[in-house]
C-alpha cells in the first residue's frame, strides 16, 4: 500500500496551504484532488483580494493560485489530480479512485479541505437550463471563457452574487438587475458600487417568482416582498433575461468527515453542519484535522490561513516541528486569521467560530 | 427608499462626508487629490501601502476606514489601482477654468483611449455628461485594473466615476 | 458565446483544436476544456431531458455534484459534461431519460 505522513484532501486553497506547511517542516505529504486542475475554486477567483500584505491583499485570487501551486511545486508536494476521494477508514487509509482503479494510501495524519458547494434555489421554472449557480457562471466565464448566456439576472447580494455579477459584465454579458430577499445588502458596499457604477440595479426584498421558457430560460419574473417575507400582490415584474445565476450561499462538503465519525455542530453563521475543531483545526478524531469552507463557509484568505494553521498542527503532531517553534508558527497564523475576522462582516465568523471551538473544547474536557 | 452604502450599494452624502477618506472642499480647491469611497469598516489596507507619500492611513485594527490625509496627499494617483474595492478616485476640481479632471478605475473591454470623447455616468450608472479621455493608466502594476482619467464640466466632478459603458461600448 | 477578450485575462489564445459531434452535429471544442463549455459556446444549453416528464435540463452546479448536466458521451449514458474533458471526435448525444448503454441496444 502507498504510505505517505499526511494526506490532504482536496487542492484548493486550504489544502494546498496546508500540505505546503507540512513540506516546509520537512514532511511527506500527498494532496488528493477530484479535479483534473489544482487551484480549487481560487482560478475563478480574478477579483483583486481584500485583507492586508500578509494575505496577499491586492493580488488578484487567480494569481494567488498561481504563487500557491509554483511552492508546492518547488517543495516537492506530490498532487494526484482526477482523483475523487470516496472512502476514510478509522486506520486512516484513504480510498480515491483513479483511471477507474481503487486505490488506498495509509497516512498518519488527514486533512480534509474539501470545500463547500452552492445551494441551490427552488422556484417554478428553477430547473430551466439557464437557471445556474453563480459559482458555476463564474467557472465558465473565468476558467473556461464560456458566456453561459447573454442577459443575466443575479439572485442574491452577497460577495458573491455581486462579484460573479461584475465579472459577468467584465466577461461581456449584460446583469439585468441583482435580486436579493433581505433587507439590505450581504456582501462588501464597495463590491455593490461596482455594479451600480456599471448600471445595474439592486433590487432589495425581492425574489423570484418564476423562471419562463421552453427549452431554456426566455424571462424571469421577480416580486416584491413585504416585512413578513411575503410576495405583494401586483408588484411582480418580468425581466426579459436568459440566464438566471443564484447566490444564495453555500454548504460545507462535509462528507467525508461524516464518514471518519468526526462529531458535528449547527452553526448557522458557518453554513449549517459543521465538524467540531479545535485550535489547531483538529476534530474529534485524533489524527484527523479540517481546514477551509468544510469548517464553516468564508473567504479564500480565511480558508488559507485555517490551512497554514492545520498544516503546522499536523507538523507538529509529527514531531517535525519542536513545541515552542510550532507555536510560535501558529501564534502568527491565528494573528492574520482574527485580523480577517474583525469589523462588521467578520464579527459574526469570528463569534460563529469561536462558537463552535468552545463546543469541541468542551466535549474534550 | 432608504439611503447608505447597505442599501443602494451607493455611499450616500453623509457616509461621504462622515468618512476620513473624503477630502474637504478646502483641500479639493487646492489641486489634485484623493477621493477614497471605502464607508464600510471591511478588513483591508493595501491603499496604506500603496501611498509613497503616507497620506493614507488605515492602523490597526485593518478594518479602520482609511484616512486621508490632505496635506501630504499630492493627487498623484498611484492608489486608485491597488485599492482592491475599486473605490479609491482622484479630483482635479480645478483642471481649467470650466473642466475638472475624474480619474477612476475601469476594469472593463474595450479600454477607452486617450482623446475619446465618452459618456460620463455617476455612482449608478446613469448619464452625466460627455467628458474627454485624458489618461489611460494601465502599467504592469496595475495588474488589469486601468485608470482612466476624463475632463469633464466643472459642476459634475462630485458625480462623474465612471464611463457609462454599455452606451459607449455600442458605439465603439 | 466564447470570452475571445477579457480586461483582466487578455486575449484568449488558446487553439479550437478538436470537434465534438452532438446530435449529429460539428462543434468546435478545445481539448481539455469541459463538455459543458464547448456546448455552452456553441449555444447548445439543453443537455438532457427527465425521464418521466421530459423536461429540459442543462447545466447548473458546474463541479461534478448535482449530475443536472449529464449526457451520452461516446455510448455512456450519465456522463457528467461539466467535468469531462473534450477529446477530439467525441460523441455527445442529448440524454433522454435514464440513457441507455449503446452497447446494450
Amino acid at each position: 500500500m502507498k504510505m505517505t505522513q499526511v494526506a490532504v484532501i482536496g487542492a484548493g486553497p486550504a489544502g494546498l496551504a496546508a500540505a505546503i506547511e507540512v513540506a516546509r517542516a520537512g514532511g511527506l505529504v500527498t494532496v488528493i484532488d477530484e479535479n483534473a486542475r489544482p487551484g480549487g475554486q481560487l482560478f475563478k477567483q480574478i477579483h483583486k483580494f481584500f485583507g492586508s500584505r500578509e494575505h496577499r491583499a491586492g493580488v488578484r485570487g487567480f494569481h494567488i493560485g498561481e504563487q500557491l501551486l509554483a511552492e508546492t511545486e518547488r517543495l516537492g508536494v506530490e498532487v494526484l489530480l482526477d482523483s475523487p476521494v470516496y472512502a476514510l477508514f478509522p486506520d486512516r487509509t484513504v480510498g480515491y479512485v483513479h483511471g477507474g482503479r481503487e486505490i488506498f494510501l495509509k497516512a498518519e495524519k488527514i486533512v480534509i479541505a474539501a470545500g463547500a458547494a452552492e445551494n441551490p434555489l427552488a422556484f417554478p421554472g428553477s430547473t430551466l437550463p439557464g437557471v445556474m449557480g453563480a459559482g458555476a457562471a463564474q467557472t465558465m466565464i473565468n476558467v473556461h471563457r464560456v458566456l453561459p448566456g447573454k442577459k443575466v439576472l443575479m439572485i442574491g447580494s452577497g460577495n458573491v452574487g455581486l462579484i460573479v455579477a461584475y465579472q459577468l459584465m467584465q466577461a461581456g454579458a449584460d446583469v439585468a438587475a441583482l435580486i436579493e430577499a433581505a433587507t439590505q445588502i450581504g456582501g462588501y458596499g464597495v463590491h455593490a458600487a461596482k455594479i451600480r457604477r456599471a448600471g445595474v440595479p439592486i433590487h432589495l426584498s425581492h425574489t423570484v417568482k418564476r423562471a419562463l421558457g421552453k427549452d431554456h430560460v426566455e424571462s424571469v419574473e421577480i416580486v416584491a416582498l413585504d416585512s413578513h417575507w411575503q410576495p405583494v400582490a401586483g408588484s411582480e415584474k418580468i425581466l426579459g433575461v436568459d440566464t438566471v445565476c443564484v447566490a444564495v450561499g453555500l454548504t460545507p462538503l462535509t462528507e467525508l468527515a461524516w464518514l471518519m465519525g468526526c462529531e458535528f455542530a449547527f452553526v448557522p453563521g458557518l453554513g449549517g453542519h459543521v465538524p467540531k475543531h479545535d485550535l489547531n483545526m483538529e476534530t474529534t478524531v485524533p489524527g484527523v484535522f479540517i481546514a477551509g469552507d468544510i469548517s464553516g463557509v468564508e473567504e479564500a484568505s480565511t480558508a488559507m490561513e485555517e490551512g497554514r494553521l492545520a498544516g503546522t498542527a499536523c507538523a507538529e503532531a509529527l514531531g517535525l516541528l519542536d513545541g515552542q517553534k510550532a507555536l510560535e508558527l501558529k501564534t502568527v497564523i491565528r494573528e492574520r486569521m482574527n485580523a480577517l475576522r474583525t469589523g462588521p462582516f467578520g464579527e459574526g465568523r469570528r463569534r460563529a467560530k469561536e462558537c463552535l471551538i468552545g463546543l469541541s473544547l468542551e466535549g474534550q474536557a | 427608499m432608504k439611503s447608505g452604502i447597505k442599501y443602494t450599494g451607493i455611499p450616500s452624502e453623509e457616509e461621504l462626508r462622515a468618512s476620513p477618506g473624503a477630502p474637504s472642499r478646502e483641500r479639493l480647491e487646492q489641486g489634485p487629490v484623493a477621493f477614497i469611497e471605502c464607508v464600510q469598516d471591511i478588513p483591508c489596507n493595501p491603499c496604506e501601502e500603496a501611498c509613497p507619500f503616507g497620506a493614507i492611513t488605515v492602523g490597526e485594527p485593518i478594518t479602520n476606514l482609511p484616512e486621508l490625509h490632505g496635506d501630504k496627499c499630492t493627487g498623484c494617483g498611484v492608489c486608485i489601482a491597488q485599492c482592491p474595492g475599486l473605490a479609491i478616485f482622484k479630483v482635479h476640481l480645478h483642471y481649467t477654468e470650466t473642466t475638472s479632471l475624474v480619474e477612476f478605475p475601469y476594469e472593463y473591454y474595450p479600454l477607452p483611449r486617450k482623446g475619446d470623447r465618452v459618456p460620463c455616468g455617476d455612482r449608478q450608472g446613469k448619464y452625466v455628461a460627455d467628458g474627454r479621455v485624458v489618461s489611460v493608466k494601465n502599467a504592469k502594476a496595475h495588474d488589469g485594473t486601468a485608470v482612466v482619467g476624463v475632463e469633464v464640466p466643472k459642476a459634475c466632478y462630485l458625480e462623474v466615476r465612471t464611463i457609462c459603458r454599455k452606451e459607449w461600448s455600442r458605439h465603439g | 458565446m466564447r470570452v475571445e477578450k477579457h480586461p483582466i485575462l487578455g486575449d484568449d489564445r488558446r487553439k479550437r483544436d478538436a470537434a465534438i459531434i452532438v446530435d449529429g452535429d460539428r462543434v468546435e471544442a478545445i481539448t481539455g476544456e469541459p463538455i459543458a463549455a464547448a456546448l455552452l459556446a456553441a449555444g447548445i444549453r439543453k443537455f438532457r431531458v427527465t425521464p418521466r416528464f421530459g423536461s429540459p435540463r442543462g447545466l447548473f452546479c458546474g463541479i461534478g455534484r448535482c449530475t443536472d448536466c449529464v449526457m451520452t458521451v461516446d455510448g455512456r449514458p450519465n456522463v457528467r459534461t461539466c467535468v469531462t474533458p473534450v477529446k477530439d471526435g467525441m460523441v455527445v448525444e442529448t440524454q433522454a431519460g435514464l440513457g441507455a448503454w449503446a452497447d446494450e441496444s
